[in-house]
């Protein structure tokens, strides 16, 4: 049995993050990825912020960061736009199939072996160790860890089968849908467009997130628990705009978001959870990325710390929780909360919020915070008591 | 009564997987495969599927 210091499961940015990070540190690492194809398919826009870029030490290499984007053009129901438009670059779509494999290619060329088609579908806790089954093709080969990172993903098995149940209720999850389109016409190719409305996409949004002038990943997320299903909502809406029903569809992407709520703990054991795995997406819009990435920092931290202390307990590993909630979590938790306002937006309130609201309103907040912008926005909108109502229940 | 994928719309996000509270469903090998002892036809995998694959059958 071939034995490592980690084994990360899951190959995406949390798992090759963590596992360029303990490589860096001399620990022998394993990051094994049950699909053949590192960062294929997506279940994703490829949306990431210009800030994620600083945090995380990236720097965007047009290879992958495809798209610089300047801003956001938010769509009420009859079409009315408000356009925030920044001076400067304040974020990319990227393309993460080449993202991932130059994640990847950075934490192999620092000592962390990466396999694809390898599923790893046994643990066992065995004298301080797991020991794990991976199934790479035809053959199942066993190796064991001090310590297992659980990075795969919303659908996370691996924390599952270490004893962290990471299921929530159906509420909690955004079901999501997309294609990558191709010869298509729409506004706004510097800005990350976004529609909101019952009969667009109930308790979520619509996107289109441009790659180029006339190619996207058009999208949508909405609630889990919505009668009809994600793909019939897209298919109507891109049914309705000329511009996107004369396109190809180049690729189809699916998946769901947890976006209801964060894991009170993230650990047990010799296992570590970061990224979906851990709910670790922004609750309002759902995205990861970064957030992934930066949990894998966080767990990463830790793991090191137990091995220079020689202790890969329970006890020991759940100091990820506390730091990852003061770096982040708290923060989401808030977020969290501003969620359930917009759940409870009637149409006719996004018309309103459309009619009174500029732009250059939500771009005077600082750097896009949401709940900042949310403020004001009750603020300047005393003159409609109903939606006010809404509001003011969320926003204390 | 359990669920059942329909393996022509399935575009293999393991949503349903993520939804699932007793562990009944894998994503493995490229396919969804149900595990009908554990099944309690909850139906959380039926509604979370963007594209309407999974089905409840009677």
């Amino acid at each position: 049995m071939q034995e490592f210091d980690v084994i990360i499961v899951g190959a995406g940015p949390a798992g090759l993050r963590a596992a360029d990070r303990l490589a860096r540190a001399k620990l022998r690492v394993l990051c094994v990825d049950k699909k053949q194809e590192i960062g294929v398919p997506k279940r994703c826009a490829e949306g990431l912020g210009l800030g994620w870029f600083k945090r995380l030490g990236l720097k965007p290499d047009p290879k992958w960061a495809v798209q610089e984007i300047r801003g956001a053009a938010l769509y009420a129901p009859s079409g009315k736009v408000v356009e925030m438009r920044f001076p400067e670059t304040n974020g990319f779509v990227l393309e993460r199939r080449v993202f991932e494999k130059e994640l990847a290619r950075q934490a192999s060329e620092n000592g962390a072996l990466i396999k694809t088609k390898a599923d790893a579908f046994e643990f066992e806790r065995s004298g301080g160790r797991v020991n794990v089954k991976v199934r790479e093709g035809s053959e199942v080969v066993e190796y064991s860890a001090r310590l297992i990172f659980a990075c795969d993903g919303v659908e996370t098995l691996t924390a599952r089968r270490l004893g962290v149940n990471t299921t929530m209720p159906l509420a909690d999850y955004d079901s999501g849908y997309q294609y990558e389109m191709a010869n298509i016409d729409f506004e706004n190719s510097d800005l990350i467009n976004i529609f909101f409305g019952l009969e667009i996409a109930p308790r979520g949004y619509l996107w289109i997130f441009p790659k180029g002038k006339h190619q996207a990943n058009v999208g949508i997320g909405i609630g889990g628990t919505s009668e009809k299903t994600a793909k019939y909502y897209l298919d109507k809406f891109i049914e309705s705009q000329p511009g996107l029903k004369k396109g190809s569809i180049i690729e189809v992407n699916c998946g769901c978001v947890p976006v209801g709520g964060f894991l009170d703990d993230m650990t047990a054991d010799n296992l570590l959870i970061a990224g979906d795995a851990a709910h670790q997406v922004n609750p309002i819009h759902g995205g990861g990325i970064g957030l992934a990435m930066e949990g894998a920092d966080i767990a990463s931290g830790v793991a090191i710390r137990a091995f220079e202390e020689n202790d890969f307990s329970h006890d020991f590993l759940k100091q990820y929780n506390d730091l990852w909630y003061e770096a982040r979590g708290n923060k989401l938790k808030a977020v969290l909360k501003k969620r359930r306002m917009f759940e409870n937006l009637q149409d006719k309130d996004f018309e309103t919020l459309a009619a009174n609201i500029s732009g250059e309103d939500v771009m005077k907040l600082s750097a896009g915070d949401l709940v900042e912008a949310a403020k004001v926005v009750t603020k300047k909108l005393m003159k409609s008591p109903g939606l006010v109502k809404v509001m003011l229940k969320y926003l204390k | 009564m359990v669920v059942r994928n329909d393996a022509e719309k399935c575009c293999y996000c393991g949503g349903c997987v993520g939804s699932c509270p007793v562990q009944a469903l894998e994503l493995k090998d490229g396919r969804i495969v149900v595990d009908v002892e554990k099944c309690t036809s909850c139906g959380n995998c039926v509604k979370i599927c963007p594209v309407a694959a999974m089905e409840l059958e009677k």
